[in-house]
């Protein structure tokens, strides 16, 4: 199958900036694809070159089989675009607002439309200067969801949306997912990424830093062990892999290499263990990681 | 309540270090601009005296000039400019202050800066110190370029005043419609409304003054209107400086109301509430959302020119009698009308249908600055991300602009002619309407204007699209007053719109026009689809 989006060498300068120094991303045609990285790494900017909004300086953009740029009107009809920073005219109601969106997108599913403004309990009778950010964010969710297009755009889509809310989110990307749509998001909520995405790319200063999927990450990195056993374990900190080790008296903490994970574990069968818990890196210490910070050790 | 008030002067300061700077220049220039046509084209008392003579028995003249204070060099740079510089001074103030108030309501920043150690009304103080203080510096400099040409002091300090009292009384009225309204657009139509009526209402007791040997004295209407107290204090003419105290009262008032105002109702917040709306659309396509961003605006200016077309009309039959062969009357009248010849009433409609077409054309120009708005910070990216092309939208917009411009011009020409004809005139509606729309294309010219700037250079479309109105009329309507050379008169369409019905409809500069408009619009929207969007 083809990749619903694939960019090579992506560049993108504004003036003396360079927003994208040769990003890459590739996203499977009916996958969830996390978008990570820290605020200006360029997120912003490569969604908006996937939308034609930006027209990149070089490399190849392309988007459901066609250029973002040039045929930005007739791919736009297969995709739903959700803005990280809503903004709405202030005198409609968010119910118009929502319909305005589907008309110009070029339709609506209305069952679809109520099931979602009662799902996310939106009041579609305000104006829209009167909504908080987390219900302009619900607007244009709703307008986005109710759809039916073949691609999704989100731009940290959850940012100001409540726990409940999150739920609601997550249970209509797997309701479009399962109908084999594509959704590219965005996000800084590490539990949202994890618990959503199929796979994921991290990027830094313009540039793809690591992509695959969650697998396959954390198969480059640590796993996570805490140990109680009877008496002190010795002996660790010789062995090949293990990293921050701390010894207080039965309780022991380590992370170590997925590659050395058989050998320590061999070696902790010489002790007499009463509990042990080990967890995979989550993807906060992945993203930690490649950012030079160490994850709460 | 009032902490951190300097800083936010401060900060408007840093805001504002180019706009106010601009406004002060512009008003200097024109100022310098007046004396030296005043000079060059009356040199003498005797010829001042003949002009004013013929303009004081023209109550047209008198409804755009203002009465006539004396024949002095400065009394005629009075009855040449300062009714102009006061509705320039008023608007400098009334924009400030939406700015520094109900604009940082409307997007958030008041609420940022009101979670710091800054007081409730911090931001109303700093916005009125601003817009006083830039009142303040303009007619400083207004007095001190009327010294510069050698005009006598006290009537270039009275004439300085004025026009800084005027600005500052405007920055009271433009602080309580900061108050009354949620929107930052709808505080700035309000008090920019004002400021029209004020001109009109003044307008009105000038036309309706009583002709005396010694000269034209105001009737009361003019005595209700701040824009007619700063041309009653009558700079260069036995100066009454006691009017002048009447806008610092009325600035007083309106301080007091609006912190009254301010003091009670919730920030981001105006005094009529929100009401629930419907719950489904009824929008279709990008000129439905372009026709309901804009409907209010086009109603507002058609139901004015309306009003002011009516109130113009009903003049013709006046300015048929006044105007018995009176050389001074006929000559103002007729640069007016950009020479022009034809009969005497036939040329005061087709000068009046002149100042409809700059209308009309302004409407456009804020209309078409919607789409910048739109782009930068507003829904536009997201309108853009769906399947609506950017030409189309521009389009859409366009069609807007262009539509609301005719409807403003039709109403105008079907008002006047209307009036015309229930105070015994001939000119005939349909007549009138066709003088109406015959301005249409000069509109249409400074329409295409802007999109070609916001196409070409978003980030300075808003100066530019203004900065290219003011020329226009700057060049088209009063060049021959300024003694532009042609060569400069013809780069403004102004100067190309039939005087409609002093002179048959020619189809010739219409098409022209209508070709030049196409052609920047065409080319604005062809730099639009190539240029990044620039939030």
């Amino acid at each position: 199958m083809n990749d619903a989006i694939s960019v090579t060498g992506l560049i993108k300068t504004f003036g003396s900036t360079k927003a994208l120094n040769g990003l890459t991303l590739s996203v499977r045609t009916g996958e969830v694809h996390g978008f990570l990285g820290p605020n200006g790494a360029g997120k912003t900017t490569t969604i908006r070159v996937l939308l034609g909004l930006l027209r990149a300086d070089s490399g190849t953009v392309s988007l459901l089989g066609g250029d973002p740029w040039r045929d930005a009107v007739r791919l736009h009809r297969r995709l739903a675009y959700v803005p990280g920073d809503v903004n709405l005219w202030p005198n409609l109601t968010g119910g118009e607002a929502i319909d305005l969106f589907g008309d110009l997108r070029g339709g609506l599913d209305l069952a679809r439309r109520a099931e979602l403004v009662d799902r996310f309990q939106l009041d579609p009778t305000k104006r829209c200067r009167t909504y908080s950010k987390g219900n302009r964010q619900k607007v244009a969710l709703v307008a986005a969801f109710a759809s039916d297009v073949e691609l999704f755009v989100l731009d940290e889509p959850t940012s100001g949306l409540d726990p409940l809310m999150e739920a609601a989110f997550q249970q209509t990307v797997r309701e479009v997912r399962g109908q084999g749509a594509t959704v590219l998001l965005s996000s800084h909520i590490f539990a949202e990424v994890e618990a959503l995405c199929d796979r994921v790319s991290i990027i830094r200063e313009g540039a793809t830093v690591e992509s695959g999927t969650l697998a396959e990450l954390r198969h480059l990195t640590r796993t996570s062990v805490a140990v109680e056993a009877n008496g002190p374990i010795t002996g660790l900190a010789g062995l090949p892999g293990v990293h921050d080790l701390v010894a207080d008296g039965s309780r022991t903490r380590f992370d170590v290499d997925a590659a050395e994970l058989p050998s320590v574990l061999r070696h902790l069968g010489k002790f007499e263990v009463r509990a042990m818990t080990s967890h995979p890196p989550t993807l906060e210490e992945l993203f930690m990681r490649h950012y030079g910070q160490k994850a709460a050790s | 309540m009032t902490a951190g008030a300097w800083r936010l002067v401060r900060l408007a300061l840093r805001r504002d270090r180019v706009r106010l700077p601009i406004w002060i220049l512009v008003a200097m220039a024109v100022t310098a601009a007046g004396v030296a046509a005043v000079v060059d084209e009356f040199p003498d008392e005797a010829s001042r005296a003949e002009a004013l003579q013929g303009a004081a028995t023209s109550p047209a003249v008198l409804l755009m000039r203002g009465v006539p204070v004396g024949t002095s060099l400065g009394a005629v740079v009075n009855f040449r400019n300062l009714a102009s510089l006061l509705v320039l001074a008023a608007l400098l103030s009334t924009f400030a202050v939406v700015r520094h108030t109900r604009q940082n309501e409307e997007t958030g920043r008041a609420e940022l800066v009101g979670a710091g150690s800054v007081g409730r009304y911090a931001g109303l103080i700093a916005a009125l110190v601003v817009a006083c203080g830039a009142s303040l510096v303009l007619g400083l400099a207004i007095t001190l370029t009327l010294l510069g040409s050698g005009l006598p002091a006290a009537g270039s300090l009275a004439f300085g005043t004025a026009c800084a009292l005027t600005g500052m009384a405007f920055a009271g009225i433009a602080a309580v419609s900061a108050q009354l309204f949620t929107g930052a657009r709808a505080a700035n139509a309000c008090a920019a409304a004002l400021v029209g009526v004020a001109y009109l209402v003044r307008g009105i007791g000038d036309a309706l003054g009583e002709v005396t040997p010694d000269g034209v004295t105001t009737a009361w209407p003019s005595w209700l209107s701040p824009i007619g107290w700063g041309m009653l204090a009558r700079p260069y003419g036995e100066e009454r400086w006691w009017v002048l105290v009447l806008p610092v009262l009325l600035l007083a008032a309106c301080v007091a109301g609006a912190f009254a105002l301010a003091g009670r109702r919730d920030l981001g917040g105006g005094l009529i509430p929100d009401r629930p709306g419907p719950a489904t659309g009824s929008l279709h396509g990008p000129l439905g959302l372009a026709w309901r961003l804009n409907r209010g605006l086009v109603y507002g200016w058609v139901i004015g020119a309306a009003v002011a077309g009516a109130g113009i009309g009903s003049l013709g039959a006046t300015v048929r009698d006044a105007m018995t062969a009176n050389a001074g009357a006929v000559k103002v009248i007729n640069q007016l009308a950009g020479g022009a010849g034809g009969q005497l009433v036939d040329v005061f409609f087709a000068a009046m249908m002149n100042v409809f077409g700059v209308l009309a054309a302004s409407f456009a120009v804020q209309a078409l600055l919607r789409l910048r708005a739109e782009e930068a910070g507003g829904p536009g990216e997201a309108v853009l991300a769906t399947a609506v092309g950017r030409s189309r939208w521009v389009a859409a917009h366009l069609a807007c602009a262009a539509g609301g411009a005719a409807a403003v011009l039709l109403a105008a020409g079907v008002a006047m002619g209307l009036a015309d004809a229930a105070a015994g005139g001939e000119e005939g509606v349909l007549t009138m309407a066709g003088a109406g729309l015959a301005q249409l294309p000069a509109a249409l010219t400074l329409a295409g204007f802007v999109v070609l700037v916001f196409g070409a250079l978003p980030r300075f479309a808003v100066a530019l699209a203004w900065a290219g109105l003011v020329a226009t009329i700057v060049w088209g309507m009063f060049g021959d007053m300024l003694g532009l050379p042609d060569a400069v008169r013809d780069l403004s369409p102004f100067s190309h719109v039939p005087a409609v019905p002093a002179v048959a409809a020619t189809p010739g500069p219409i098409l022209a026009l209508v070709g030049v408009a196409a052609a920047l619009a065409v080319g604005g929207m062809a730099l639009f689809r190539h240029r990044d969007l620039a939030p």
